[in-house]
């Protein structure tokens, strides 16, 4: 833990959610420094891409650069908007949470600055709606950051004004893919718009529009206070700065934690977490949520960051570790994975219809006991008709790839469940059968 | 039916945070759900459409596509058990046994004496604290056998 960290450290204050301690302990400063200054706002995004900030939803796109994706506003005076991604649905990931909880001014700071650079007319934070003491807190941080001046017509007896409000969703995965973000935001069904148009160009009620998510926003007031050099000194070249890391599964302590990119998963895995628990080994591990394609304990030496990650064939995603001791099944996994896939697609394309709705029924069958060798066969196929790109949305690929994973890394264990004529790890796990099904809501 | 008043006036005021009023609907279903019952009525649904100016089988699409909304009353208390990857791993099905145990309902069902409702959910954004469970609207984290008896035989 010899790391230096900045992102939770108002978090571990008391009553850190108030605008009283927040800005006791610097909250709004650099907000107020670039205002007072009259900063240009092409500078504040041209910090923000010096930075080299990516975003932390899962793409791992420079914010910098999406930033500057917004149309020129002296030659599209059209009202313009931010929704932030506070859907934190995929699977391991629980920081955003943390975020909006203990330090929601934080993360107003951060959309005041970038709706200072971007020229909003309004910011929309997208929250899940199972999220309620997140939200509570985001809408009592807003209702006080108005009343002191910092939100709304005016700001701070200056001319730059910005409304930010809260908004809540109503529990769809999908909604966290940022068109089907636009879509529920709207008072809709969550479906993904085909792209293009990108959002940039047309996005909230046919605006220009950035979706950022919350901890990649909560990272701009850092970079600018401190500069774009300071935030390079965090992380490695091509992914700088610290990030959070939920680490969920068999580990002794699970938790979210602050940690640099580029960290070998090992420290994360035995100096934070503390280890495997019940003192068993590590049998394999998601790098970065359920969409990021499972890798095997040996590589765990790995620097956790987008190049890296990449380069053991997975993917850097929301750096949401999931760790399986040498018990876990991962045909199960698969299985308890391939059913949410299922579930959560929004039916549009036919390719991730289907698909996911097969692969949760061949995993199930696997797992219990009633699989064939042409399963194997039958789950690469069809995820290759699943991915890379071939529908309006990446669902389709997050249920495509980890099946791919999984029988890259794991086929024998799969082949002997088939061989065996079901779970061979059933007994050691002492954990009912997962439900089959998809019809999972009361 | 019509609204009632205090609701209506909420979404007088919701409706004003957007360039177009549709925009409020799913925040209003979930105050309608929270305030009438625990679900969304088919005469729910009616006064919504005619308050968002919409047909009723618009507000019925939105409805029935998001999870968090009811379409059928539920008991006194809505337990909602994660059972994603993380909290598996971690026992969530032994959960769900015990839930069902302790309160004398089915998944996807109400216990008899009307006081219980429990269902799976996928994953809650909890995952480092699994297993879990929502119950009316709090999360319940880390939790084990003796916890959730603790928890539910509280309320029974
Ligand atoms: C199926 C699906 C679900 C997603 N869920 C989330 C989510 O819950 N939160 C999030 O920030 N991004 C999510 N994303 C990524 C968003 O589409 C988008 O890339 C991100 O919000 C952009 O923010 P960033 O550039 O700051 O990372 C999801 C993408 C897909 C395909
Ligand atoms: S890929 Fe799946 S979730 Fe995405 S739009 Fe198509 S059907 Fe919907
Ligand atoms: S898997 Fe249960 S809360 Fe995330």
């Amino acid at each position: 833990m010899s790391h230096p960290t900045y992102l939770l450290d108002r978090s571990r204050i008391e009553d850190s959610h108030t605008l009283k301690v927040a800005r006791e302990k610097g909250a709004y400063a650099a907000f107020e420094a670039m205002l007072k200054a009259g900063q240009d706002p092409k500078d504040v995004t041209e910090v923000v891409k010096a930075s080299g900030l990516r975003g932390r939803g899962g793409a791992g796109f420079p914010t910098g650069l999406k930033w500057s994706f917004m149309p020129d506003a002296t030659k599209d005076d059209r009202p313009r908007y931010m929704a932030v991604n506070a859907d934190e649905s995929e699977p391991g990931t629980c920081k955003d949470r943390v975020l909006m909880r203990e330090d929601p001014h934080g993360l107003l700071e951060g959309c005041l600055i970038a709706g200072y650079a971007m020229g909003l007319e309004a910011v929309y934070i997208y929250v899940r709606g199972e999220y309620r003491l997140p939200y509570k807190r985001m809408q009592d941080a807003i209702d006080e950051a108005r009343e002191a001046g910092l939100i709304g017509e005016g700001i701070l007896g200056t001319d730059f004004s910005l409304e930010i409000h809260m908004h809540q969703g109503a529990g769809a995965y999908i909604c966290g893919e940022e068109t089907g973000l636009m879509e529920s935001l709207e008072g809709k069904r969550g479906h993904p718009r085909p792209k293009p148009p990108f959002p940039a160009g047309f996005g909230l009620w046919g605006m220009p529009t950035t979706v950022n998510n919350v901890e990649s926003i909560f990272n701009v007031p850092f970079i600018l206070e401190r500069g774009a050099s300071w935030f390079r000194g965090f992380g490695t070249e091509k992914s700088p700065g610290n990030f959070l890391c939920g680490i969920s599964g068999h580990v002794a302590k699970p938790g979210v934690y602050e940690v640099p990119l580029g960290i070998p998963a090992r420290e994360i895995l035995e100096q934070y977490a503390g280890g495997v628990w019940k003192d068993r080994k590590l049998k394999g591990w998601f790098p970065g949520g359920s969409s990021t394609g499972i890798v095997p304990a040996s590589v765990i030496d790995t620097p956790m960051d987008h190049d890296s990650i990449k380069g053991i064939g997975s993917m850097f995603g929301t750096g949401a570790m999931i760790m399986l001791d040498e018990t876990a099944c991962v045909v199960r996994a698969s299985e308890v994975l391939a059913r949410f896939y299922d579930h959560e697609s929004c039916g549009q394309c036919s390719q991730c219809r289907e698909g996911t709705q097969w692969l949760n029924q061949i995993f199930h069958r696997i797992e219990n006991g009633a699989g064939t060798m042409a399963d194997v066969e039958l789950l690469e196929s069809l995820s290759h008709g699943m991915t890379p790109g071939k529908t309006i949305c990446a669902l389709s690929d997050a249920a495509a790839i980890p099946t791919l994973a999984v029988i890259k890394h794991f086929r024998d264990e799969i082949v002997e469940h088939i061989e065996k004529g079901g779970c061979p790890f059933k007994a050691s796990t002492g954990n009912a059968p997962a439900a089959a099904g998809t019809e999972v809501h009361a | 039916m019509a609204l009632p008043e205090n609701l209506v006036a909420e979404f007088d005021r919701m409706v004003q945070k957007y360039p177009q009023r549709r925009a409020a609907l799913i925040p209003a279903i979930h105050r309608c759900q929270e305030e009438l019952g625990g679900w969304v009525s088919p005469e729910t649904m009616e006064a919504l459409a005619e308050y968002f100016e919409l047909e009723p089988i618009e507000v019925w699409g939105v409805v029935s596509f998001y999870p968090m909304f009811r379409t059928s009353k539920p008991g006194a208390h809505v337990v909602s058990v994660c059972h994603n990857i993380s909290c598996d791993l971690r026992g969530a099905e032994d959960i769900i046994t015990k839930v069902c145990e302790v309160t004398g309902a089915q998944v996807g069902g109400t216990s008899p004496d009307g006081k219980f409702t429990v269902e799976r959910v996928e994953c809650q954004g909890a995952c480092a604290n699994a297993p879990m469970f929502d119950l009316d609207g709090v999360y319940h984290e880390d939790l084990d056998d003796a916890k959730v008896e603790k928890i539910l035989g509280d309320l029974s």
